[in-house]
């Protein structure tokens, strides 16, 4: 769940990091009169939950209130990425000397905490990693122990940080490593992390995403930032299909056919189980595949949950055929999704044989399933092939 | 009408039988079996798909008297 950025300087500065001079902006005069109050150049920046504000027009530098005021009215009504501006945040105008980028996240493949750091900040970290490798540091943190301080400046020194920058960076570095585990986030990140012409450290810009299971151990915290229970936070708002989705989730408690993210490709996804989603989706597209959405079914749906799920899948204009794929299942019935993905495309006026491309759920009752597929002529597979094998089949019949 | 895949058939003197038409609406975990108004039994055609083929049913039925088809086997 992300926050917006005023929220992240919020949880920043309980922790004592350094931050500029700022307010939140609901009106033209909130604008002039912040800007009044910090008396100088200030800069005007809207509050969304996505990146692209400076390209979008939608961050502007004033240098007297009035100046912020009119800003304030050019800033509200520019839609960033599809999200509408909440307010605006008026803050001094710093002189920057350098940037850093400091962001503490999860490492999927080592599956430990990183700390990721950067002499290079401001600009996209992923380009940094990229064009000049030298100037990122990736330092794991433990799982078991308490973070330590010397992860910080491991992190920074790494980097060719030294000397009294690296006395001042480390503590803003270990304190940010502090809210990410203390917070369950999912991403705490500082970008840019200024250098001001006078020596001091400054956090401009903050991101930060709390894991969203983790929602309820920190309600209080929720609360006191103004974030209410109902807000989900999502990067975008939903499409029409992804609404349509979480409807046939909805509609019937038994099991899971749903969290549906809606994708441009030709290729329908229907799959699950326990990561097997994500998984599956990265190797379609591994395969050089395009999926047309993402979604996650387990738990034992009933057939009229994953037929409705398919056949919302296959109302996407663009898809071709279905590929329907899940790990190894247990309390998933295999014979039940079977009877669902037929019935769903005969339902959609399609003959199951064509559509779906690859069938590939083992487990529990996979010989029922297995004769419903035979007699509709659908390309099945059992646990022998494996999910990347399945994926790379699926797309090869798309190419065909 | 039968399901796509499943279909239940019921011997219709079973069918009259109020006990265990209460008996078969208890025991089917997916809804197929309801009373009707009026006594006797009605298939819930739009459930039959759903069967879960525990077999519930026909052991709660004298032999014979209830019967479950798959019909992606014929």
């Amino acid at each position: 769940m992300r926050f917006y950025e005023y929220e992240s300087k919020a949880l920043f500065a309980r922790h004592g990091l350094p931050l500029s001079k700022s307010g939140l902006a609901h009106s033209r005069e909130d604008a002039r009169r912040i800007a009044a109050e910090i008396a100088g150049p200030v800069v005007l920046k809207s509050q969304v939950l996505s990146g692209g504000r400076m390209k979008a027009g939608a961050v502007k530098f004033a240098d007297t209130p009035d100046e912020a005021a009119a800003h304030y009215d050019a800033i509200v009504p520019i839609v960033v990425s599809g999200q509408k501006c909440r307010a605006v945040l008026v803050e001094e105008k710093s002189q920057v000397q350098q940037e850093y980028y400091a962001g503490v996240t999860w490492d999927g493949r080592r599956k430990l905490p990183v700390v990721i750091f950067s002499d290079m900040g401001g600009i996209d970290i992923e380009q940094v990693a990229e064009r000049h490798p030298d100037h990122v540091s990736k330092t794991h943190a433990s799982t078991l122990l308490p973070p330590m301080p010397y992860l910080a400046k491991e992190a920074a020194a790494k980097t060719g940080v030294s000397g009294a920058d690296l006395t001042r960076l480390a503590p803003i570095v270990s304190r940010l490593i502090e809210i990410f585990f203390r917070y369950d986030l999912t991403l705490a990140e500082i970008n840019p992390l200024a250098k001001l012409e006078d020596g001091r450290f400054v956090v401009l810009d903050g991101h930060v995403d709390l894991e969203g299971d983790a929602r309820p151990k920190h309600e209080k915290l929720l609360a006191e930032l103004g974030i209410r229970p109902e807000e989900t936070r999502q990067a975008r708002p939903p499409t029409d299909f992804e609404v349509r989705g979480a409807q046939v989730d909805a509609g019937d408690h038994r099991g899971v056919a749903g969290n549906v993210v809606e994708f441009d490709g030709n290729l329908g996804l229907v799959i699950g189980a326990g990561g097997g989603s994500l998984t599956l989706f990265d190797a379609v597209r591994k395969h050089g595949g395009r999926p047309a959405n993402y979604c996650e079914i387990g738990g034992n749906p009933s057939v009229k949950k994953a037929c409705a799920l398919t056949k919302l899948v296959l109302s996407k204009p663009g898809v071709e055929k279905l590929a329907v794929m899940m790990n190894v299942v247990s309390n998933t019935r295999v014979d039940i999704v079977a009877r669902g993905v037929v019935k769903g495309c005969i339902e959609s006026g399609r003959d199951p044989a064509k559509t779906i491309a690859i069938f590939r759920i083992p487990g529990s009752w996979e010989q029922e399933g297995f004769k419903i597929l035979k007699k509709y002529g659908v390309e099945y597979c059992d646990r022998t092939v494996s999910m990347y094998e399945a994926a790379g089949r699926a797309v090869m019949k798309m190419k065909a | 009408m039968p399901g796509m895949f499943i279909d239940v058939l019921v011997d219709p003197k079973a069918a009259s039988d109020a006990a265990l038409v209460k008996k078969l609406v208890e025991v089917c975990p997916v809804n197929i079996f309801a009373a009707q108004e009026g006594g006797g039994l009605r298939i819930v055609e739009e459930n039959l798909d759903e069967c879960v083929l525990c077999d519930l049913c026909v052991q709660a039925a004298p032999p014979g008297a209830v019967r479950v088809i798959k019909r992606y086997e014929s």
